[in-house]
């Protein structure tokens, strides 16, 4: 590499740890994990940064209600556009809904929801489903075949059908939105889970731990658990994605996560209208919020996925 | 694997018989799991009649309404009606108009066909050609362009894209109309024959259709290009090129034809999803189909409206999977005999 004799002895000198790192470094996913440190640091720090509160319309002053509606006193203004636009104020940087609260700070807010029901929705199928996939991977026999027919039938019904009918049950709120995605993801776990396990159970470390007699709760626990980790992992930050727009879905159709909360689907849902009347700020910046973590968490996916299956690395 | 009796040389229709018996039976078994969950599910996580209620239903309609769906019988015989009921493929009766649910569903499906197969025309048109291109130019500007096409495919939901599309198209510029299915929004100059007619629907169609085709050619680019990477590097197409042919005769009459076979599998059940799934884009678009049936049934909190369009929909994939099997079956023997 290096062709100067200074440069290759630093090379050589340096730490094999430190190089390790810096590889690691180059090679890491720079976008997707930008954006997701972004929004994870925003929905974090919400009270802190967000400008004004989520619920409450941001407070005008007498000067501005007497411009937009010719009156001393008002209680907010509405649909304010963002600072750049005709009749913006910095004050309120990406505008006012129909309420007049703050934009901006509500979407802050919106991405504690967004990341919190779907990566506990996700975290709790992923539970189920990989403990299900190891039982029925590994039991084999009876269990096998009821959790698989049972998983095959889960996977018939479309996950947004599936969300719908559960939620016609449940009604609105944001737990109940976690416990949806938990129940309708988890059969895609079960499905991967056991499939690996189907080949680790023949290696050679589980025939030895079989044979030392050592108890099935342990070899799941200690040899199998392990090493489907990787599909896990997988299929976890792909399924995010989903269930972000799943979410985002249910809480647009009025049976996700209930109206004050600051839901980004519902923010979207409720400014529908304003869309005709050329008000595209209310729109675009929620749909651009999903769109960016769901395309993060998509790339993130992605980039696992090669890493952890040399066999798609060219691909 | 194969039977004991080594490879078997009469003609395939015993065996295909026993095929098709099998995975018959494995689709029913399927279908009776799928009820079984949707009653159990239902039973276990809440009381539609009480989410009835909450929204302020009187209460001695709310006790009919109990009384009617059977809800103060024991679990057991609940369950034993229900099943019977949907055996002769009755989905009992709409909470919000006095209709079965059947007639409403069945009033509502050629729209939502018509939409679909729009939608998966679009994906396929988007989709295949794109998928095709990368998978030849392996990590190069076709296949960037591709994977990002795809990345954003799957990453923009329906709704947003809709709204886009509505806001861009529809009022922007004005090209196409923004809501439901041939309203006089869309003011069409020529005389009014069926051709016009055709067009005028069609142009209500657009938007809502790219909107849904969009997510799912995304998906079916990768399919493709996946499909058509695992083909390439198979040995038969190595054997085809040592013979000379030249490359683009190997794509279009070896490659091409056994890479769509995945991708065609992936298309029919794609179309069904996009039947059952279009919920939000019929809402955006005011489309008179399924889904907003669906949507109206939820928030009007009609409980059998929902489930009896979530049954059809699981009804409708279970046989879709099913004539897959069948025609796998029929084309490879060794899907055939592999049970």
């Amino acid at each position: 590499m290096a062709t100067i004799p200074v440069g290759a002895a630093h090379t050589i000198a340096a730490p094999r740890a430190a190089r390790r790192r810096y590889r690691v470094l180059r090679e890491a996913p720079v976008i997707p994990l930008v954006i997701l440190g972004v929004l994870t640091s925003v929905a974090v720090l919400a009270p802190v940064l967000a400008p004004h509160g989520k619920l409450d319309p941001v407070a005008p002053t007498r000067e501005q209600c007497l411009a937009k509606y010719s009156m001393p006193d008002c209680p907010y203004l509405d649909n304010v556009p963002p600072f750049w636009s005709h009749g913006g104020r910095f004050n309120t940087p990406l505008g006012t809904d129909y309420l007049g609260r703050d934009v901006l700070s509500r979407l802050m807010y919106g991405a504690r929801i967004s990341l919190i029901v779907a990566l506990t929705g996700t975290l709790f199928a992923g539970a189920i489903g990989t403990a299900l996939g190891v039982l029925a991977g590994y039991m084999g026999r009876w269990w096998d075949e009821i959790i698989m027919r049972i998983t095959d039938a889960w996977l018939t019904l479309p996950s947004l059908v599936f969300a719908i009918l559960l939620s016609s049950v449940r009604g609105p709120g944001l737990w109940n939105v976690v416990l949806i995605l938990a129940l309708v993801f988890w059969s895609r776990y079960s499905r991967a889970v056991r499939g690996e396990i189907l080949t680790v159970r023949e290696r050679e470390f589980v025939k030895l731990a079989e044979i030392n007699g050592i108890g099935k709760l342990t070899i799941i626990w200690r040899h199998l658990i392990p090493n489907v980790m990787n599909t896990v992992m997988v299929l976890f930050s792909l399924q995010v994605g989903v269930a972000v727009i799943i979410e985002a879905s249910l809480s647009f159709l009025g049976v996700g996560v209930p109206p004050p909360e600051p839901s980004w689907g519902l923010m979207m849902a409720q400014e529908r209208e304003s869309l005709m009347e050329g008000r595209w700020w209310l729109e675009i910046f929620p749909g651009t919020c999903i769109t960016m973590l769901v395309l993060s968490a998509n790339m993130l996916g992605d980039w696992l996925r090669v890493r952890l299956d040399p066999q798609l690395r060219n691909r | 694997m194969g039977g004991s009796g080594g490879p078997c040389r009469g003609p395939p229709v015993k065996q295909l018989k026993k095929y098709i018996l099998v995975r018959a039976l494995y689709s029913v078994v399927t279908l009776w799991l799928l009820v079984t969950i949707i009653f159990g599910l239902v039973r276990l996580t809440g009381d539609p009649v009480a989410i009835k209620a909450e929204a302020g239903a009187d209460a001695a309609y709310v006790a009919q309404l109990r009384q009617n769906w059977g809800l103060d019988r024991p679990l057991y015989w609940q369950y034993l009606s229900f099943v019977g009921r949907l055996l002769r493929a009755d989905f009992g009766h709409s909470f919000e108009k006095s209709l079965p649910v059947r007639d409403i569903y069945f009033e509502r499906l050629p729209n939502s066909l018509k939409l679909g197969f729009a939608a998966f025309l679009i994906s396929i048109v988007l989709g295949v050609p794109f998928g095709m291109l990368s998978a030849l130019k392996v990590n190069s500007w076709w296949d960037n362009t591709g994977k990002m096409i795809a990345l954003f495919g799957l990453s923009m939901p329906g709704f947003f894209v809709g709204l886009v599309l509505i806001m861009v198209f529809g009022i922007g510029l004005g090209w196409f109309p923004v809501l439901g299915k041939g309203s006089s929004a869309f003011v069409w100059s020529a005389p009014s024959t069926w051709v016009t007619f055709w067009v005028r629907d069609w142009a209500h169609l657009a938007m809502p259709a790219f909107a849904l085709g969009w997510y799912f050619s995304g998906a079916m680019l990768r399919i493709t290009r996946s499909g058509m990477l695992d083909v390439l590097g198979s040995d038969y197409i190595k054997l085809v090129r040592l013979k000379g042919v030249p490359e683009r005769m190997v794509v279009a009459k070896h490659a091409l034809k056994n890479s769509m076979i995945p991708v065609l599998t992936f298309a029919g059940l794609n179309l069904l999803i996009m039947v059952n799934v279009a919920v939000v884009i019929e809402v955006i678009f005011n489309w008179p189909g399924v889904g907003q049936l669906l949507y109206d049934a939820l928030s009007n909190r009609d409980f059998p409206m929902v489930q009896g369009v979530v049954l059809m929909s699981g009804l409708m994939i279970v046989l879709l999977n099913f004539t897959i099997d069948v025609l796998y079956g029929y084309v490879d023997p060794r899907i055939r005999l592999s049970r």
